[in-house]
């Protein structure tokens, strides 16, 4: 689906788990999440660690929106 | 009596379902569940012992477990590995592919998996082993037990095997050197020229070296101003308004939806829920917005580091779902997004 959207025309970050996955079937903008049941908080955390957690790797998605790259790139997250 | 050990999954393990994903790795002694299916089919070789790993701990620690399963198998005698069938899953199919890469690469036993075509495990590791075809679900466990072991079984006793399509794997890309009878209709001159009358006749021909395509998507330009950007939101983690109106499926989905959330500042617990059916629903039912993080985006656009957010998010559900079908989904996605002059997307997988 991000392939389709990306020959559209519109720059696409895909944020996922899987990485790997994500790589080989060719997404050019891509952020890892922390897992797959619940990929931007972990429930086991207090909710204030989950938001800050949810919005850095938001912010990270955003910038990556607006980044040049020139091939297939995975953006790196603090927490 | 030939040893082989074969690697399941929790659910295949008989440990229990999602709620068991994270099941750490482990060996037993002798054939559990499919083992005993592959222990019928097997001659002259049986399944010694069983490696047991949830499939989000592997998939979320593959280095973890794989170092710990590495250490479980390296003193046991072992003359082949299996590891599946895993039909059409998802993270289930690429743990198999890292575990069979890791056995053969570390402890030199050949090792063969099977999965449907359908799944992300067979382009990622087609190339580095043998992947048996396999059906897209558990009700082909027969028939992927049994193709399996017609290859094992030749293998083990030392019969010559037939390649890709003969023996129903996907082809890996190697190519074995044959030397035909030395006359003239088996030289390349004579192939060659052979096929390009054909062509120039109009008549059907096979070429010898089929270039695959790649498929890769140009990388569409960064936004210019982040500030002034519209940005639309998509998921394929299944979350939807509680009544599920679009009814789209928990797996192999066909159907897709679109929800409104000019008037929302975060997605409400009870208002929303996930429906996707390959992971415990647990954390996303309790805060939608671990995988549809509107509260995030409505701060972001608050502070002004984006324009504005689009006014509906997009779902669907990832499991299952055919390449075909999400295809389809996206570009009946892709008008609404043109309309709103949409400047850029965030897609949230699960």
């Amino acid at each position: 689906m991000v392939k389709e959207v990306e020959r559209a025309g519109f720059p696409i970050v895909q944020m996922c788990n899987l990485i790997p996955v994500a790589t080989t079937v060719g997404a050019n903008r891509m952020v890892p999440t922390i897992s797959i049941p619940y990929p931007l908080g972990d429930p086991n955390t207090p909710k204030d660690v989950q938001w800050k957690l949810r919005y850095h790797r938001v912010g990270v998605a955003l910038d990556a929106l607006a980044t040049d790259i020139t091939e297939q790139t995975v953006f790196k997250v603090k927490i | 009596m030939k040893n082989v050990i074969l690697y399941l999954n929790q659910f295949f393990g008989g440990v229990g379902g999602e709620d068991k994903a994270d099941q750490e790795p482990y060996i037993v002694e002798g054939a559990i569940g499919p083992g005993l299916a592959f222990n019928a089919a097997l001659k002259d070789a049986q399944i010694t012992h069983t490696v047991v790993c949830g499939d989000n701990f592997m998939g979320s620690n593959t280095d973890e477990a794989v170092r710990r399963i590495m250490e479980m198998l390296k003193d046991k005698p072992m003359d082949f590995f299996i590891a599946g069938p895993a039909f059409q899953a998802g993270r289930y199919t690429v743990a198999c592919g890292n575990i069979c890469k890791a056995v053969m690469e570390q402890l030199g036993v050949p090792a063969v998996t099977s999965m449907n075509e359908e799944t992300p495990g067979v382009n990622m590791f087609k190339k580095d082993m043998i992947i048996f075809k396999g059906g897209n679900s558990a009700a082909k466990m027969r028939k992927d037990v049994g193709t399996i072991c017609k290859y094992v079984n030749k293998v083990l006793a030392g019969e010559p095997t037939g390649g890709a399509d003969a023996e129903g794997y996907f082809p890996r890309g190697i190519r074995h050197e044959l030397f035909l009878e030395d006359k003239r209709e088996n030289t390349a001159a004579y192939r060659g020229v052979q096929m390009l009358i054909k062509k120039m006749n109009k008549l059907p021909y096979q070429t010898e070296l089929v270039i695959p395509k790649k498929d890769v998507v140009p990388i569409a330009p960064a936004v210019k101003d982040l500030s002034k950007a519209v940005i639309a939101m998509l998921n394929t983690g299944g979350i939807v308004p509680v009544d599920n109106p679009d009814r789209i499926q928990s797996a192999s989905a066909t159907r897709w939806g679109r929800y409104d959330i000019s008037k929302m500042d975060r997605l409400a617990k009870g208002e929303f829920k996930t429906i996707h059916a390959g992971f415990d629903p647990a954390a996303a039912n309790e805060d939608p917005n671990v995988i549809m993080p509107i509260d995030a985006m409505r701060a972001y656009e608050k502070e002004g580091k984006i324009g504005r957010l689009h006014p509906w998010f997009y779902t669907t559900v990832g499991t299952g779902t055919t390449e075909a079908e999400a295809s389809r989904m996206a570009k009946e996605i892709i008008p609404f997004l043109q309309e709103d002059h949409v400047d850029a997307v965030i897609m949230i997988s699960t």
